[in-house]
């Protein structure tokens, strides 16, 4: 309220302008807060409520318990599909931001044709799940992909079938994953390594420090906070991962690609069964509160300093 | 930090190593980010014959855009044999004011939470923020059931109302985040002047916004044309958006699979986003130097 | 052949025209019928309704076999704006029902003796509590083998009648350097084979208690064993490439003389006819080995509860429509099924639709009819997912088949 005090005036109508004044940003606010109240907060609640009944097709606002939240581990599928989401999870927000980092520190090296480069890195963004799902379908498919057309080439006994191999699918949907977001990762770095003082590094130059001291004391340490907000966008897409699942192995073989989110899809839209796909949703939510509060608690606090 | 990259000898041999190596490291990466693209452009100039009888990787033996145009107007969607064309058209009659209304929303709410600062503003964009992680697969019926009772039910007022309200959160985010580092002297200043609210907005704040509106709007613009779930959900019939009648195009086949045109209308369903990131791409990252991801 | 058809839906149209005047006719239908000879037989449906005066709005969802549909039926109907004509199928017709979502048919039903011309297992489906909510479309049979004579006869084989000749023909092929079984690995094509494998090894009875009753001791049985074993055995008679192919570019390799047999509903012949192969002679279909049977899967459209003069007056025109013998036959001739009603002369009809025909009469005549279990007719969709789950699982790993009738048995207690 420090800032509002402009419209403070005496009389009738001053004194309404004066009180719009004051509260102008609150309504403006309002709309949106409304909306984030209904449309997360109000269904979040009404899946977590939904999750207590037995709801099947449609839903049934009898409560009934916690029986759906002890049934699900007894779902082998469920089982499967956490522990693929843990695997995805780490491999797809860890290698995203590594090849995202060495991709903006190279570019950072004045690189000639750096716009045309930064393009092609961040394209992939731009498609959506479907679309390059399908492509990298393709690509991975033996028959039609990269291991027929390396065999053509007189490379017989080349094997690359990892899409049709229940251990090693999960990894093909990694490396869709990556492709899509590590561009973004790469942009989100380069921006902060552009914003980084010059001068401290110039000093720390001249005084004889190394290429990867300078990395490690001054570079890194100044953009920790991309990090975050790069971890904060990855682990946002990584629970959301649906499409790309669907276009490419439809969570296949048998139910080797299963995540929560295609786990939750199937049990509300082809199973009929609401309450498990609620309650499933609830985990996700939970999961993502335990890994995000933390992080928005250091993102307010940060704003207070300012 | 382009200051110091590989300099020094910049003459020496290894010094010329090093610029090989850090060249060829970005080709390869290049090739790999180009490579579903190329096939996907290839495949979609290739005719049918050329696709069965040579391998996905190869270049077209004759160059045809008969699937582009057969994409376009003539290929069957369920029983309309329309092309993608009238669904490209849906798409953007709901993405343009989805995308300026949400980007307009979150440069007033970034404004209001950082230069108006009120109690509750941080738990205000706390609550925000938390929203962008709902699953939006657990929306679709409290939804659904909501845009019936609003009487929206398959409109296209339904869909941009659906897009907005899970837009605010990530373009509010994006100006907030912008607009703490704006001066707040400059807000101060004025004020003492005598401006309001909405005369700061329009004549200080957002003539300083350009490069994040840049970035708000690629964002929006790419999450909202990508999107199938609400699209699917939310629509009937003729007004499906153009991911929708794609899927539906990928699906219908009559006879032989026209790998061709799928693969085409593939890429003129991505062609407006596509295009937003070759023309917009250095803005958008401009504008995320600009602050946009601070924090 | 399309004037005739044009011919016979204009003069069905006059007929319908005079019944139902004066109101606009309009059905928003919504469908997944999008690939091949079904978008075919749907614009022969459109075509009819539009010739009788209706405006027909097309809504189809493509993908996954109905399940994008019906994401958007149930937020269609939650948000109170149902479409009018709706393809479901099964018990989740029952569901719809139950929900009080559906319209009530009894009228266009007595007035065509609905009653008359439908076998008893599908009045039974499309019924609720005696009342008609929905019309079936047509009879599709899934135990079916679409076999490459060719291939057959490089090793002097004849079409295998029990699961133990199939092993040994399949031995035989696989010696020969041919891959005996085209196979597309997505859950409900192995839930397919399944299903032909335990009709083919326990019986009609069998079958019932297992897939339809969901009896605990018929799932743990020995039998249900052995039928897991058999799986196991035919999943080394499929080549390695199987996981996600889409179950067309399966029946493409039978075509092609790349594998011998595709195990696959009838559904299979409209690739087949597309390719312009004859059955007998380019192809041969038969029924899956084992005891003798009838799998039976049926597509139909519920109607649901839609406000509006016009729309009331579109579903009725629909679904009088959708049973009439004219339609029946184009659509069904286009589809690879055999029609809903039992009246229809069979002699425009391929070889293999007319065996279906007659094997179905004899079927109900000897009770082995039964409803499809991986095609949504026998069980809702729930304990359909936790046998879709197991199957496909068993087939795609080393697991046992004790194992596999033990998760079974789990995994349907707590999908009911």
């Amino acid at each position: 309220m420090a800032d509002t005090r402009a419209g403070a005036a005496s009389g009738g109508p001053a004194r309404v302008a004066g009180w719009l004044q004051r509260h102008l940003p609150k309504i403006v606010v309002a709309p949106s807060v409304i909306a984030a109240l209904v449309f997360f907060y109000g269904f979040i609640i009404w899946t977590a409520y939904i999750s207590l009944t037995g709801s099947r097709m449609l839903p049934d606002y009898e409560l009934i318990g916690f029986q759906n939240y002890q049934d699900i581990w007894r779902l082998s599928r469920w089982n499967t599909a956490v522990w693929n989401l843990a695997i995805f999870g780490v491999l797809f927000i860890g290698v995203s931001m590594l090849v995202g980092c060495v991709l903006a520190v190279l570019l950072d090296q004045r690189i000639r044709a750096e716009g045309a480069l930064r393009t092609i890195y961040l394209y992939p963004m731009a498609i959506s799940y479907i679309v390059t799902g399908t492509a990298w379908r393709w690509l991975m498919d033996p028959e039609i992909g990269i291991e027929a057309a390396v065999r053509n080439l007189g490379w017989e006994s080349f094997t690359f079938d990892w899409i049709t191999n229940r251990d090693m699918a999960i990894y093909t949907i990694v490396i869709a994953a990556v492709w899509q977001a590590s561009g973004f990762v790469m942009a989100m770095v380069l921006a902060a390594l552009r914003g980084v003082d010059q001068e401290i590094i110039k000093a720390a130059w001249l005084d004889g420090a190394s290429l990867p001291q300078i990395y490690r004391r001054i570079i890194i340490p100044s953009i920790r906070p991309v990090f975050l907000g790069a971890f904060v966008i990855l682990m946002h897409l990584a629970i959301k991962t649906f499409d790309l699942i669907m276009a490419m192995t439809s969570g296949g073989p048998g139910t080797a690609t299963s995540l929560p989110a295609t786990f939750m899809y199937d049990m509300a839209f082809q199973r009929d069964r609401l309450d498990l796909a609620a309650t499933s949703a609830v985990m996700m939510l939970v999961t993502v509160t335990a890994i995000i509060v933390p992080y928005l608690y250091s993102e307010i606090r940060a704003g207070r300093r300012d | 930090m382009t200051e110091l990259s590989i300099h020094g000898g910049a003459n020496t041999a290894s010094a010329r190593l090093g610029r090989l190596a850090i060249y060829g490291a970005l080709a390869i990466f290049a090739a790999f980010y180009l490579m579903p693209l190329a096939v996907m452009v290839m495949t979609s100039l290739k005719d049918l014959d050329d696709i069965r009888t040579n391998s996905l990787l190869a270049l077209p033996e004759r160059l045809t855009t008969f699937a582009w145009s057969h994409a376009w107007n003539e290929a069957c969607i369920g029983t309309e044999c329309t092309g993608l064309a009238p669904y490209f058209v849906n798409s953007l009659v709901m993405a343009i004011p989805a995308v300026a209304i949400s980007t307009f929303l979150g440069a007033l709410n970034g404004y209001a939470l950082t230069k108006w600062r009120f109690r509750g503003a941080n738990l205000i964009f706390g609550l925000l923020l938390f929203g962008s992680f709902i699953p939006f697969q657990v929306v679709i019926l409290p939804m659904a059931q909501t845009l019936g009772f609003m009487g929206l039910s398959s409109s296209v007022a339904g869909l941009v109302l659906v897009h907005t309200a899970y837009g605010i959160n990530f373009t509010t985010l994006f100006f907030r985040n912008y607009y703490v580092s704006l001066p707040d002297d400059l807000v101060r200043a004025a004020t003492i002047d005598g401006a309001g609210f909405f005369t700061v907005f329009w004549r200080i704040v957002l003539p300083l916004s350009p490069s994040i509106i840049v970035v708000t709007v690629i964002w929006q613009f790419t999450q909202i044309w990508n999107d199938f779930l609400f699209g699917a959900s939310f629509t009937s019939g003729g007004s499906q958006p153009v991911t929708v009648a794609l899927n539906n195009l990928v699906n219908t086949t009559t006879g032989v699979k026209m790998y061709n045109v799928d693969m085409a209308a593939a890429l003129i369903a991505a062609a407006p986003t596509l295009l937003v990131y070759v023309v917009a791409g250095r803005y958008f990252i401009r504008g995320l130097t600009a602050g946009a991801v601070k924090g | 052949m399309n004037m005739l058809k044009g011919t016979l839906f204009a003069s069905a149209a006059l007929g319908l025209a005079a019944a139902t005047p004066a109101a606009a006719q309009t059905a928003e239908v919504l469908h997944y019928w999008t690939s091949g000879g079904e978008a075919a037989a749907v614009a022969s449906l459109r075509e009819a309704f539009e010739a009788a005066g209706g405006t027909w709005i097309d809504s189809p969802i493509a993908g996954g076999g109905g399940d994008a549909q019906a994401t958007v039926l149930r937020s269609r109907v939650l948000a109170g704006d149902p479409p009018t004509a709706v393809q479901i199928k099964g018990p989740n017709i029952q569901d719809w029902a139950e929900a009080g979502s559906l319209a009530n048919l009894d009228e266009v039903a007595a007035q065509e003796h609905w009653d008359d011309i439908l076998p008893p297992l599908l009045r039974d489906i499309v019924t609720y509590e005696d009342h008609y909510v929905a019309v079936p479309v047509n009879i599709h049979r899934v135990n079916w083998m679409w076999i490459n004579p060719e291939l057959l006869a490089q090793v002097d084989a004849e079409v295998p009648t029990t699961w133990e000749e199939f092993n040994e023909v399949a031995t035989r092929l696989q010696d020969a350097g041919i891959t005996p079984l085209a196979h597309g690995g997505q859950p409900w094509q192995d839930a397919t084979v399944f299903e032909t494998v335990v009709l083919g090894i326990g019986g009609p009875d069998f079958y019932r208690a297992a897939l339809v009753d969901l009896d605990p001791d018929a799932l743990t049985s020995d039998t249900m064993i052995e039928v897991f074993d058999q799986m196991r055995t035919l999943r080394g008679f499929v080549d390695d490439n199987f996981p996600g192919r889409d179950w067309n570019l399966a029946t493409r390799m039978v075509m092609n003389g790349e594998a011998a047999f595709q195990i696959m509903g009838d559904w299979a012949k409209g690739e087949f006819a597309a390719a312009g192969l004859e059955p007998g002679t380019d192809y041969v279909c038969a029924p899956t080995p084992g005891a003798s049977g009838y799998i039976l899967n049926s597509d139909s459209f519920a109607f649901f509860n839609v406000e509006g003069e016009d729309r009331i007056a579109g579903q009725n025109l629909l679904a009088s429509l959708i049973l009439g013998p004219e339609f029946q036959e184009t659509f069904n001739l286009l589809k690879g099924s055999i029609p809903a009603r039992n009246d229809i002369d069979m002699s425009g009809f391929d070889a293999c639709a007319q065996q279906s025909a007659e094997d179905l009469a004899a079927a109900v005549a000897d009770d082995s009819l039964v409803p499809s279990m991986a095609h949504e007719i026998a069980i809702p969709r729930a304990p359909r997912g936790a046998f879709l789950d197991v199957v496909t699982e068993h087939f795609n790993s080393d697991m046992s088949s004790e194992e596999a009738v033990e998760r079974l048995l789990e995994e349907v207690e707590l999908a009911q």
